[in-house]
């Protein structure tokens, strides 16, 4: 770790001019910190979010949606979003009982780990990804690896989820790491179906198009029989090559859909 | 009804205490006036020509003390290897120079290159992003078949290649042995990899130099197995100091697994730092150091072959591996994959003809060294692997295979050189199949295929060589120590005990279980007994933990100290009651003339060994303090029968272990709950290798597993309950206790039955037959070899 001045604001207003003033963001800091502890970051002032009650909280909107602040913690999320009982299952199986005690949803959407839990949520979800500058749709949102459309400064302050019909997360993990190795997110709303998968390709989440169609035609796991993944853009790595991944996603959609409630 | 104390009794582990409420004293935890901090600037290429070192712009830098380099060093002795291998043709190994930081060449990632000394750790980090580095990169060398081809580059360009021995063993039964498997019935075949191993101990290594100027005195604390260890070999062979001048303190450890038997060279910087900058020198390893840095373990490339005759008995076993040096030899390297592994080839089984041939070779990867087991699960994993195949191939079943090949008659000499003294391998069988229900595994099958899975059931059998064993036999096969161990037994003026071992406890509970053994033969409660370790100022000469030693070995020279302490002591009661020494009993921690009603109690005799206004002052000494050294006469032999029970899902190739059991004969226990705890243990580390870890490079020398985001260690979630039993006991028949070691037993035993058990369960459903998978058996792994 280098040395760096840290700022604790208690204002959105007071992070934003922080920010402004060449801070680096810092929410739950489950990815920044141990890039701080190896030396991969040289940020001069970072600035916690997380003592910002403006920041915090569950609620539902008047369009029925589940808007959750930026800096809530994965395990208020897991405890308190019920109304959308598959997120809530996706909060309370990201990372070990520590990470959820710190992690957020705004750190994981602004990181956009290609191997992350929430971003396979919002994107399925087709939420709103609210910042302090503007609202982005999720399908806008996701530009690739670590890569997303927020802006030099931007903080995410809100993501609204409508909330479908039936959902499922379904999580395979990658044995050292515990992310997810392949993990696809259905969900089904009365106008159709929307299926992200995380962890498979090197781009980041995407959403498996073909599988959309097939399931709103036909919400069974058989719809999904044989249409074939394209394993080229996959992740191969130690602990998988791109065919074992593209056939996960096939296997992890196939049960999403049959135990989506 | 169970003891609640001496011998074969569960005490609690007394020294859980300290460790779970957070008052150990580790090496971390040793922070002394005016200490330094160093960081080690380590090589991110595998293989380089070192042209040189440009510290300048470092120098300066805030709080720099001073930056050592190779230059440094040129005038210091290798960090040694302790075992002289003998090759097949009666050459000796080849030795390279290992330096405390490299010179002139670069060998493997992570090798320390620069050592920056400053007032604090963030200061010397900073220091050394300054340090330019000029180097050329080589062709790394790391494919070990490679490695020793005709072109490939030198890892040590003084030696003649890559090659460090070929050992044959026994190279006099090489003939008979092609001869016995030519006539064979059948041959199986085997070809696997035995996968490389990261060791991973809680407690990253640490070390703390200190030097008195005026006393010319050295001190290292140091995470270690074996502090005498560490301060014979860098005293003596490292840094040139003398015994009397060097102390080295091992605190509590957390955890060694091997990988803190061996001497490293951060160890050899503190001390020779301290003294050159007449400050305390502190370095403390991250995880990411540790993962390049501590010695490796396993990584065999073996081809085995099992003959039978057309009866089903086995008639030879022809082994070919090559074993991974890295880039250097550690401590115990050299020994690991020759005698510590060709000794175990006969298994449990009564194979008339066996040769065992052994590649050793250099690479630029981490030093490989012991890992717990050190080359017995190597040697097990082959031939218990090569034995279901064969039952396979033959059809018959694979305990009947076993059961007809098993030796039953002791002691028994095998052909590769060794002699089990006790055994019985039917009987961990028999109790086997008793604990794992293997009459229930139909139904247990059934209801996995109803859920869409497939479930498999795998065995083996294992003996190992533990309480390595009589030093003039190990001298003749190379190895530049003794093996014996040392404790001194000192009893206070009030009666309490304090017994000064050579072991060293770095998990094993000895603060718990040797007390047991001194209650037990004194009759005096346990809490009045203190073992002292781990401080070459405190202790007798012993040569520490590993091995599965502690007990047989220690343990046996702290009973024979013990003996010496109650024979004087039974001098000094005859006296007291005016009796005959010989008609002297001690029982229940009261000595009593026979046949009277006479007696004195424990604490009155050695009160009066220390006050000895009435004593036998012309016939013994005062006090009542004894030292005994045990150099054991064999190895002893623990055996068993294990077995695994998954749970595949053919869909992801994910494997859910449901059952594992294990029957083992350890001799005599002393305290049934350690034991049960060290086999918990060691099958999760026989989990993690079989299913989950693998230390990977790329072809250009990378750690690729560098982390814990890709190197897997098994969580209490992926290790199933375990039945354990020892109740199958056949004692040493030479060493006082009857024991025979139980720290190494499940690591050594459970990797080939888990890998049984997945291929029994492949092998069950619709799909294509698979004959073998290497480890880890990882999902992927396994979903493609079902492909």
């Amino acid at each position: 770790m280098y040395a760096f001045e840290i700022e604790r604001p208690t204002t959105l207003d007071a992070a934003k001019a922080a920010i402004a003033d060449g801070g680096q963001a810092l929410s739950g800091g489950q990815t920044l910190i141990p890039t701080l502890k190896a030396r991969l970051a040289d940020p001069e002032k970072l600035v916690s979010l997380h003592n910002i009650p403006e920041l915090k909280g569950i609620s539902t909107d008047g369009d029925g949606r589940i808007c959750i602040k930026g800096a809530t913690v994965h395990r208020a999320v897991a405890d308190g979003a019920s109304g959308y009982p598959a997120l809530a299952s996706l909060a309370a199986r990201i990372g070990d009982p520590a990470v959820r005690t710190r992690g957020t949803i705004g750190g994981s959407l602004a990181n956009n780990d290609p191997s992350a839990c929430y971003p396979a949520g919002v994107l399925a979800s087709g939420a709103v990804i609210v910042t302090d500058r503007r609202e982005i749709a999720a399908d806008d949102y996701f530009l690739g690896m670590f890569d997303t459309a927020l802006d030099e400064g931007e903080i995410i302050i809100e993501v609204k989820f409508p909330v479908p019909q039936v959902a499922c997360y379904e999580k395979f993990i990658q044995p050292a790491s515990r992310f997810p190795l392949v993990a696809v997110f259905v969900a089904k709303f009365a106008d159709g179906v929307r299926v992200a998968i995380t962890g498979a390709s090197g781009e980041g989440v995407f959403r498996w198009t073909a599988a959309e169609e097939a399931l709103s035609a036909n919400f069974t796991p058989e719809a999904l029989d044989g249409i074939a993944m394209d394993s080229s853009p996959m992740i191969a790595d130690l602990h998988g090559d791109k065919a074992y991944r593209a056939h996960l996603c096939s296997v992890m959609a196939k049960r999403a859909v049959k135990n989506a409630k | 009804m169970p003891k609640d104390s001496g011998i074969g009794a569960s005490s609690k582990r007394r020294e859980d205490v300290r460790f779970l409420t957070g008052t150990g004293n580790y090496t971390d935890d040793i922070n002394i006036y005016g200490q330094l901090h160093v960081h080690f600037l380590r090589a991110d290429v595998a293989h380089a020509v070192l042209n040189g070192v440009d510290t300048s712009a470092a120098e300066g830098m805030p709080g720099v003390q001073r930056i050592f380099t190779g230059a440094d060093f040129e005038a210091v002795g290798s960090i040694p290897c302790g075992w002289l291998i003998t090759d097949r043709h009666g050459d000796p190994m080849q030795e390279p120079r290992h330096p405390v930081l490299a010179h002139g060449k670069i060998r493997h990632v992570g090798e320390p290159i620069c050592a920056v000394v400053a007032d604090t750790l963030a200061q010397a980090r900073d220091a050394a992003e300054a340090i330019v580095l000029d180097y050329d990169a080589l062709p790394a060398v790391i494919d070990m078949k490679d490695a020793i081809g005709a072109d490939a580059p030198k890892v040590h360009d003084d030696l003649t290649g890559n090659l460090c021995y070929d050992w044959g063993f026994v190279e006099e039964n090489r003939q008979a042995v092609d001869d016995a498997i030519k006539g064979a019935a059948h041959v199986t075949t085997l070809e696997l990899v035995n996968n490389r191993l990261i060791a991973n101990p809680m407690e990253p290594r640490v070390a703390v130099g200190e030097y008195n100027r005026a006393d010319d005195f050295h001190t290292l604390h140091t995470t270690s197995q074996n502090p005498h260890v560490i301060r014979l070999l860098m005293g003596a062979f490292v840094l040139g100091i003398p015994e009397h001048k060097l102390r080295v303190v091992a605190p509590d450890v957390g955890g060694g697994f091997g990988t803190k038997i061996f001497h490293y060279q951060e160890e050899a910087f503190v001390t020779f730092a301290a003294k050159a900058l007449n400050r305390p020198v502190k370095w403390t390893s991250t995880r990411s150091e540790a993962f390049m840095s501590d010695a490796h373990g396993r990584d065999h490339v073996t081809k085995i072959e099992l003959a039978l005759d057309a009866e089903n008995n086995f008639v030879a076993v022809r082994t070919e591996t090559y074993a991974n040096m890295g880039a250097y030899l550690s401590t115990f390297a050299s020994c690991t994959p020759t005698w510590l592994h060709g000794t175990l080839m006969a298994g449990n089984y009564k194979t008339p003809h066996i040769y065992v041939n052994v590649k050793a070779v250099f690479t630029n990867t981490v030093p490989v060294d012991a890992y717990r087991g050190a080359g017995r699960p190597e040697a097990t994993f082959q031939l218990e692997r090569v034995i279901d195949m064969a039952a396979h191939e033959l059809g018959v079943d694979p305990i009947a295979l076993r059961r007809q090949n098993f030796i039953t008659e002791f002691p028994y000499a095998t052909p590769v050189a060794v002699e089990y003294d006790t055994g019985d391998y039917h009987a961990t069988m028999d109790k086997l199949i008793d604990i794992a229900d293997f009459a229930g595994f139909d139904a247990r099958r059934a209801e996995s295929e109803a859920k869409g899975k497939l479930r498999g059931l795998g065995v083996n059998c294992y003996i190992e060589a533990c309480g390595i064993a009589p030093s003039n036999l190990v001298g003749q096969l190379g190895a530049r120590a003794g093996l014996y161990d040392a404790a001194t037994v000192r009893v206070n003026a009030t009666g309490s005990i304090s017994v000064m071992v050579g072991a060293h406890s770095h998990g094993q509970g000895h603060e718990t279980s040797f007390p047991q053994v001194i209650s037990e033969m004194i009759g005096i409660p346990e809490d009045q007994i203190d073992i002292v370790h781990g401080d070459t100022s405190k202790i007798p000469f012993g040569m520490g933990t590993y091995g599965s030693r502690s007990l047989a070995v220690c343990g046996s020279a702290m009973v024979r100290a013990a003996e010496k302490v109650i024979n004087k002591a039974k001098k000094i009661a005859a006296h007291l009651m005016e009796a005959s020494e010989g008609d002297i009993e001690l029982k229940d921690g009261r000595f009593s003339v026979a046949g009277t009603d006479k007696s004195v109690a424990w604490g009155d005799v050695t009160l009066a060994a220390y006050v000895p206004h009435n004593y036998p002052l012309t016939d013994i000494e005062p006090g009542l303090e004894e030292t005994a050294f045990y150099d054991p006469a064999n190895f002893t032999y623990p055996s068993g029968a294990y077995s695994c029970e998954v749970e595949l899902d053919p869909e992801t190739g994910h494997v859910k272990i449901e059952r594992f059991c294990a029957a083992d004969d350890f001799g005599n226990i002393i305290n049934p709950m350690i034991v049960s705890g060290q086999v918990h243990g060691g099958i999760a580390q026989g989990i993690g290798q079989a299913m989950m870890e693998g230390c990977a490079y790329d072809s250009d020398g990378q750690l690729l597993s560098a982390s814990y985001m890709d190197y897997a260690m098994p969580r209490a979630g992926d290790v199933p309950f375990y039945t354990v039993d020892h109740s199958c006991q056949t004692p040493c028949t030479h060493n006082p206790l009857g024991v025979k070691g139980c720290g190494e037993a499940g690591a050594i035993g459970s990797p080939p039955s888990l890998v049984n058990a997945v291929l029994d369960a492949i092998n069950s459903g619709p799909g294509k037959k698979v004959a073998h998978i290497n480890m880890p058996l990882t999902p992927s792994r396994v979903w493609a070899a079902m492909q």
